[in-house]
């Protein structure tokens, strides 16, 4: 854990760093130029920081519908430890990535909200991780709020590949990889950076998911000595 | 053979209580009329777009359905005979039960906003396109229905349901809501069948899955 | 007749990490019968349950048997009758519709019409069978419960709190179910009451220190 807390902190600082020091250039001569993209210029940079954290976001909350599956398997309270500490992280990154991500479409697309499919995505996983959380506050034992938390978890995972692979489809979208984008409309944004932001982006991606491993670590150890206290208070 | 037809007993006991109790039956129609009623008033004599009024449309269906489907588990949680049924009942059989009865409540709460609507709105809501209008129906129907059976049996074992029941429900629904709005418009705008094709495969696709994904997991909601 | 066995092995439940009872055993068949005592609160119900396929063990293991062969929880539905304070009937449907659809319900085709005017007769309600639930006395209510619980003509039988709300007629009524169950199956009774506890030819207390 020391070196993924190490990892994470040196990553996200050099990226930090070499993501907003690195000039523009039209025609990038050497690794410490980035090219300028039309459209997007300076505010390009935002791809290091938007994306790795919306991946944040998506992975936090396969992580936790994994460990409620877990759950339901074995009934063991810990995988429900787990599984409740990453919706919590996912829920911060998802707030992060909505904000980072408003943020920048008001600078290039003209205001914060405009409904493209992702936009419309990271709404729900908001709206999923709020009724996650509604509704193990109704829940007063311990093994149904765990189960049934699961249990929704895993229903509302079932529709995310319909917001991955179709909403892009049938919705004409902002983001890259939308339909009425000319570079087609998969569902993985075609990667046409330049190697050196490339490698940066990657180190982003890296650095983020380290982090989160951290968080999620310390999360559930927290969670492990306040369960073990309450049961002792009883 | 003992699974259809312990299924079947199910279904026939929730038609006869509902017809003899109307629980669910008075309070969705008179909220369908009193939603359709508000409607009316903020639209007065404005003569709303197709994609207005299939969107308006929608929200009357889930805003019904969300004051009355919950009740299939609920009044069994309230009254006590969830463990009757337990005691008698797969939970499979307690599953496709529930979901053809709420499908059957959804598919006649839609029927009912249809007629209305075409009443009201005779002018604006005119479907051009039947073939449409009618696979977004019964293929929504089901999806309403897959959907919102496993969050009714969720919810029924929680302390604030009706509260619930609606937060719970629409981030699974919006995938839903956004492709039959989308297909009721072209429905409306007279578009060829061939157009609502996708549309179609995502309601197929969604009512599988969330069946599927539903049957799975009901046991370990409904067993304690 | 199926002949059946139940075998109750360390049993254990919890919840909201409070421990309710933990290694329960015993085994029973064909015959014999078992009283559940102990105070209030030491888990009698919760027990009930777990036997009944209701509740899931935290620990241990519940098996049944019938003629000799392992039953499966999907089952045991045609194999086991319960009486409970939790467990209620459908208050719009008349006494009889409550057990025609019940047995419906549970795929039993033994539970003809013939059957169940049988067992309203037994439990004394055949006067009443076409009124609705909703007007039943508690007493009355209580006595359907026991024409629910016997219509399939169960090997094992459990009664939880088996004689509350009825009168001294109803009592008598609640004897002869037993007896016939003793004669026919396996008897599981939860009670604080020395009398019906004497019921059962063994008996186990819950709850101890």
């Amino acid at each position: 854990m020391t070196f993924v807390k190490y990892g994470s902190i040196l990553l996200i600082t050099f990226v930090l760093f070499a993501g907003i020091a690195i000039p523009l250039s039209p025609s990038p001569q050497n690794w410490l130029q980035f090219p300028v993209i039309p459209g997007l210029e300076e505010k390009a940079r935002n791809i290091l920081y938007h994306v790795p954290i919306a991946w944040t976001t998506v992975v936090a909350f396969l992580v936790s519908t994994f460990y409620g599956f877990r759950y339901l398997k074995t009934r063991n309270i810990d995988y429900d430890i787990k599984s409740v500490s990453s919706a919590g992280l996912g829920f911060m990154f998802c707030f992060l990535a909505t904000v980072t991500g408003a943020l920048w479409a008001k600078f290039n697309w003209g205001s914060f909200w405009n409904w493209d499919p992702r936009e419309t995505s990271i709404f729900v996983l908001l709206l999923i991780y709020g009724a996650y959380f509604a509704l193990r506050s109704a829940l007063e034992t311990e093994e149904k709020r765990a189960t049934l938390s699961a249990v929704y978890s895993m229903i509302a995972g079932i529709t995310v590949p319909f917001f991955i692979f179709v909403m892009p489809r049938i919705m004409s979208g902002l983001h890259p990889g939308a339909k009425g984008d000319a570079e087609g409309s998969g569902p993985v944004v075609q990667m046409k950076m330049s190697p050196n932001m490339l490698v940066l982006f990657l180190l982003g991606l890296l650095g983020f998911t380290l982090l989160y491993v951290w968080l999620l670590n310390l999360r559930v150890r927290i969670a492990r000595i306040e369960y073990e206290r309450s049961i002792h208070h009883d | 053979m003992s699974q259809f037809s312990s299924t079947y007993a199910l279904i026939r006991k929730d038609v006869h209580s509902e017809l003899r109790t109307r629980y669910a039956l008075n309070a969705l129609l008179m909220f369908v009329v009193t939603a359709v009623a508000t409607i009316l008033f903020a639209l007065r004599s404005d003569q709303p777009t197709s994609s207005v009024l299939s969107g308006l449309y929608w929200v009357v269906v889930f805003f019904t359905a969300m004051s009355g489907l919950s009740r299939t588990f609920v009044s069994e949680e309230e009254r006590g005979t969830t463990m009757t049924l337990q005691l008698i009942a797969s939970p499979s059989t307690v599953y496709f039960a529930k979901l053809l009865f709420n499908t059957a409540l959804t598919f006649s709460m839609t029927i009912a906003v249809t007629i209305l609507y075409m009443t009201v709105f005779s002018n604006s809501f005119v479907i051009k396109t039947f073939s449409i209008f009618a696979g977004t129906v019964i293929l929504g129907s089901l999806g309403f229905a897959a959907a919102s059976t496993i969050i009714a049996a969720i919810v029924a074992k929680a302390n604030t349901r009706g509260t619930l029941y609606p937060v719970l429900s629409f981030p699974i629904l919006i995938v839903l809501l956004m492709t039959v709005m989308g297909a009721t418009t072209k429905a409306l705008d007279g578009e060829e069948f061939a157009t609502a094709l996708p549309d179609f495969q995502i309601l197929i696709g969604y009512f599988l899955a969330m069946t599927g994904g539903s049957y799975l997991l009901f046991e370990y909601v409904w067993k304690d | 007749m199926n002949s059946m066995t139940l075998t109750v092995d360390k049993v254990a439940k919890e919840f909201n990490r409070r421990s309710i009872f933990r290694d329960v055993s015993f085994s029973l068949s064909q015959g014999q019968s078992l009283a559940i005592t102990g105070r209030n609160g030491s888990g009698k119900s919760t027990l009930i349950k777990v036997i009944a396929g209701l509740l899931s063990a935290t620990r241990g293991t519940v098996a049944y048997t019938v003629d000799g062969n392992s039953l499966n929880v999907e089952d045991l539905r045609y194999h086991i009758g319960l009486v409970s304070p939790y467990l209620q009937l459908y208050d719009e449907f008349s006494g009889s519709e409550n057990l025609e659809l019940l047995s419906k319900i549970r795929s039993d085709l033994g539970s003809d019409s013939k059957r169940i005017q049988e067992v309203l007769e037994a439990v004394g309600l055949w006067e009443r069978r076409s009124d609705y639930v909703r007007t039943y006395s508690s007493g009355m209510k209580q006595r359907l419960k026991y024409a629910f619980a016997v219509l399939h003509r169960p090997s094992l039988l459990l009664l939880d709190e088996p004689t509350s709300n009825l009168d001294q007629n109803g009592i008598t009524m609640v004897a002869q179910v037993v007896a016939e169950q003793n004669r026919s199956g396996i008897l599981i009774v939860a009670t604080n009451d020395a009398d019906e506890a004497a019921w059962c030819s063994s008996s186990i207390e819950l709850g101890l220190p």
